[in-house]
């Protein structure tokens, strides 16, 4: 403490209430742990990480990351057989690991080299290369080394009551917004077969090739891909050590083996792992949460999965309270697809209730791009999300679209208008109910098609509830009704199209052409790394958005421009003539009487321009200053000045004119000066700079200020209470319309014109 | 074996090279029509992947640097033919605790390779076989 000054004031106060406001931030609700590498809390390193290392011996390991072949556990064996590559070991393990990290953000390297070394690479040295890259490189790294050169995204489709009708609608939703992938799961588990369904229906409308997966049981799951609903499968997890494995009821051979399973049915799979999940389930040996992560990584790779989910999925809020949990989720992410796996990166469970923490998360991805941006985006409302509230949810979803327009960047989503949407939601409702029909599993009265046609969430529908789906979906199950029947429903009910777009989902199976890495459908045409490899190698190169997918990003609706502008302005001119009208007198000359206050007003004041951006009609902006300044005694003189727009100049213009000395100018947009004919341009004596919230009470008093400084007085200046609101955010592309209408009315040297104005009797 | 030559210029198959493709009844993909569907002629088993059409895929991941994605192709096309509740069977008893020592699994490796010439998952669960014992995962669990 510094020393005590003598004879200072004792302060009794025992906080400051900065502290409180900010106890009150959602930011708040989310909780943070002290980094604890012995307790499983620590993101890139531990004491207990093991050193990079690799010895061979006779073509066999020897030992790996410090263990002795003999204590292997049985990820170790597993990666030791089926990941490492024996004659690319040696040279990759020599090369130090901070010039490997070089090269991972070097774009002269090309990402095949660095593909190539990762085969030989053990968990450790992999672990220790990516921890080298701050957060940018680890993006720009991402970037490069993503296995397909296109961006994608993927969605969840679910709700609170596992309606069948809301499924079909928001899963047409999902695809119109332009998901390549969504998944549904349960809020009952017998429902998995009635969500299958009304899913895949409510898929094939608006276009074809979205990959589907209903996230249930593994034998179910399987069951259900088998009878043709689903064309995709994620929930094959796998654990960075041996006590989670087991404890996750699994071992790396047998979910290798369910792995297989899943290509022996023409189904599209991945991994799933990510960090956290280990510490969760109390398995974690003190290792970080990196090295872990790429245990699993090199797992999967030698599992011969194509993809993984990764990125901390249901471990990425516990990642996230872990200082550097943040960048780690990054660097795990990295190195899926150094390994040449796709990548659903994540950014899926919402680890934060800040909304500036998941802007923040979200965007090295979106600038990124990635095969799957989210690996669960919340198409849906957050209450309705039955995997949990993703990190981007329905509620903003507009959000991530304007995202993309202000990076151009490509994430996946495409822009969609109301009609369009109303249209496909309610295409899907009746296609799903014309199946229901046909397999006799339901007969949805019109009521409740309309509800969830028109409902943001499950709360607004008069719809199916749980215990009724049940019904339907055990019938599913129990008649093993498959998709053929389902195909055959829709075309004899005049879905022809929608016939056609399930069919062909369900024939990408024939050829297996969808099981390569990071395959999805796009216009009808697979593409994944194999023919549509990325291909980075600095500017110029890799993905970049093309003009007519640019058009379609910057998309979004309600946008402004100056013909927007002036139409409305043109809906108001008519109101105004009916309250006002302003005649032109001649020149305006310098007053004489000391009580008057002259008001400058714009070039395009009621003239083009009919309301303040605070919405108020002109004619009772000039009724309330001129009913203030003849409170006080004074004697208003309207003044319309065209060598100007800009207020200050208006002001200080006005004053000269006045008699009095002092002057009011206003621009059309209602910024508003009071000044005195002898100060600085821009050193007045009132300004309302904030037009948007400026009231008529404000100018009435403005006027009485104006008087009163006329009279020599010096009146309390009036102050417009401002709430923070961002003001440029919301008013300065119609200010900068308005301001270009204004100005383009000035002429050099055109003289002020005297205005006299005639108010409509309502107004008095 | 066509499938031997396949390289990633062939890719995907239904587009380069529809010729090579054939549904379990020997199909073309151009027959696969809705109106087909509707007259009865395509079933759910046309739709099925086919042992050939995992060997194409697997010599195409080959091409495209990924040999054990192409190793899963190849153990996947053996699993083709094999029913599901004996997946699901081999599935569950490769699950820690489920068998109760090594000879189950040989069984189940032994059954795979006879019946239905499943020669590579044969040895990868008779890996997994030496690994359980020596990890002491059949181990009864609760």
């Amino acid at each position: 403490m510094p020393d005590k000054p003598q004879g200072a004031p004792q302060i009794k106060v025992n906080r400051w209430r900065r502290f409180a406001d900010w106890d009150e931030r959602p930011l708040r609700l989310d909780k943070f742990a002290v980094e604890d590498a012995s307790a499983g809390f620590a993101a890139f390193s531990s004491p207990n990480d093991p050193k990079p290392g690799l010895e061979i011996e006779d073509g066999k390991v020897k030992s790996m990351d410090g263990i002795a072949a003999v204590d292997f556990d049985m990820i170790d064996l597993f990666i030791a057989t089926h990941h490492l590559d024996l004659e690319v070991a040696p040279e990759a393990m020599a090369i130090p690991s901070h010039e490997i990290a070089r090269m991972l953000v070097d774009m002269n390297v090309p990402r095949a080299k660095l593909v190539r070394l990762a085969h030989g690479m053990t968990p450790a040295k992999l672990a220790e290369v990516v921890a080298e890259l701050n957060a940018l490189e680890i993006a720009f790294a991402y970037s490069k080394m993503r296995a397909r050169h296109t961006p994608g995204n993927q969605g969840h489709v679910t709700n609170a009551k596992d309606d069948p009708l809301q499924l079909a609608a928001d899963a047409a939703t999902a695809v119109a917004f332009g998901f390549d992938e969504i998944e549904t799961t349960m809020r009952v588990a017998r429902n998995a077969w009635s969500n299958a369904v009304a899913c895949a229906v409510g898929a094939a409308v608006g276009r074809w090739g979205t990959l589907f997966q209903c996230s249930s049981e593994e034998a179910e799951e399987l069951q259900i891909g088998m009878a043709g609903f689903t064309s995709y499968a994620e929930t094959v997890s796998v654990y960075g050590t041996e006590r989670a494995f087991i404890d996750g009821d699994d071992t790396p051979w047998s979910k290798a083996f369910l792995s297989t399973a899943y290509a022996s049915r023409g189904i599209k799979m991945r991994c799933t792992s990510g960090a956290g999940s280990e510490l969760l389930m109390g398995f974690h040996e003190s290792k970080s949460l990196l090295y872990l992560e790429a245990r699993c990584l090199c797992l999967q790779r030698g599992m011969g999965v194509q993809g993984t989910q990764n990125g901390g999925i249901d471990g990425a809020p516990v990642t996230c309270t872990v200082p550097g949990g943040v960048r780690e989720l990054m660097a795990e992410n990295l190195l899926a697809v150094w390994l040449d796996l796709e990548c659903a990166s994540g950014n899926d469970a919402r680890p934060t209730e800040s909304e500036i923490r998941v802007g923040a998360k979200i965007l090295p991805y979106l600038i990124a791009g990635s095969d799957l941006i989210c690996s669960g985006f919340g198409s849906i409302l957050k209450y309705d999300n039955s995997f949990n509230p993703s990190l981007m949810n329905g509620e903003e979803l507009e959000d991530f679209l304007v995202l993309q327009r202000d990076f151009e960047a490509d994430g996946g989503l495409t822009p969609v208008g109301e009609t369009e949407i109303l249209d496909l939601r309610s295409r899907a409702v009746q296609a799903i109910a014309a199946v229901f029909e046909e397999l006799n599993l339901g007969k949805p009265t019109a009521d409740m098609m309309a509800s969830v046609v028109a409902a943001s969430g499950s709360e607004e529908t008069q719809s199916y509830l749980p215990g009724d789906v049940s019904f339907i979906s055990e019938a599913i199950k129990q008649r093993r009704i498959n998709v053929i029947d389902v195909i055959k429903a829709l075309a004899k009910r005049g879905y022809r199209t929608e016939a056609q777009n399930l069919l062909n989902v369900v024939k990408l199976r024939v050829t297996g052409d969808y099981l390569q890495t990071s395959a999805i459908v796009r216009n009808g045409r697979i593409i994944s790394a194999v023919n549509d490899p990325n291909e980075y190698l600095g500017p110029g190169t890799g993905y970049r958005v093309s003009k007519e997918r640019r058009e379609q990003l910057v998309n979004i609706r309600d946008v402004l421009d100056r013909d927007e502008v002036l139409r409305s302005e043109g809906r108001h001119a008519k109101a105004e003539s009916r309250l006002i009208q302003y005649r032109t007198m001649g020149a305006a000359e310098p007053g004489s009487d000391p009580r008057e206050v002259v008001i400058g007003i714009s070039p395009a004041f009621g003239l083009k321009i009919f309301r303040t951006l605070g919405g108020h009609p002109l004619s009772s902006i000039l009724d309330a200053l001129i009913s203030g300044i003849r409170a006080k005694g004074c004697r208003p003189r309207i003044v319309r000045l065209r060598h100007t727009a800009d207020t200050s100049f208006l002001g200080l213009s006005a004053a000269r004119l006045a008699g009095s000395g002092v002057g009011i100018g206003i621009q059309a947009k209602g910024t508003a000066v009071i000044h005195q004919h002898d100060r600085l341009p821009h050193h007045n004596l009132e300004l309302f700079s904030n037009a948007p919230i400026t009231k008529l009470e404000h100018y009435r008093r403005m006027g009485e200020n104006a008087a009163a400084y006329a009279l020599s007085e010096t009146p309390e200046p009036v102050v417009v209470p401002t709430k923070g609101e961002a003001m440029g955010a919301r008013f300065h592309a119609q200010v900068a319309l308005i301001y270009a209408i204004e100005t383009s009315l000035t002429e050099d040297g055109a003289a002020p014109e005297n205005i006299e104005i005639r108010l409509a009797e309502v107004m008095q | 074996m066509t499938d031997k030559h396949l390289t990633t210029t062939d890719y995907p198959l239904a587009e380069k090279r529809p010729d090579l493709v054939r549904t379990r009844s020997g199909k073309m993909l151009e027959h696969l029509t809705l109106e087909a569907l509707e007259a009865g002629a395509v079933a759910l088993e046309d739709l099925r992947i086919t042992p050939e059409a995992l060997r194409q895929q697997a010599a195409i991941a080959r091409a495209a640097g990924r040999p054990t994605l192409g190793r899963n192709f190849g153990r996947a096309a053996e699993l083709v033919d094999v029913p599901q509740d004996v997946i699901l069977g081999i599935y569950e008893l490769l699950r820690p605790g489920r068998a109760k020592g090594k000879a189950d699994l040989l069984d189940a490796a032994h059954l795979l390779r006879r019946t239905y010439k499943a020669e590579q998952m044969a040895s990868f669960i008779e890996e997994a076989a030496e690994v359980y014992e020596r990890r002491g995962l059949f181990s009864k669990r609760f």
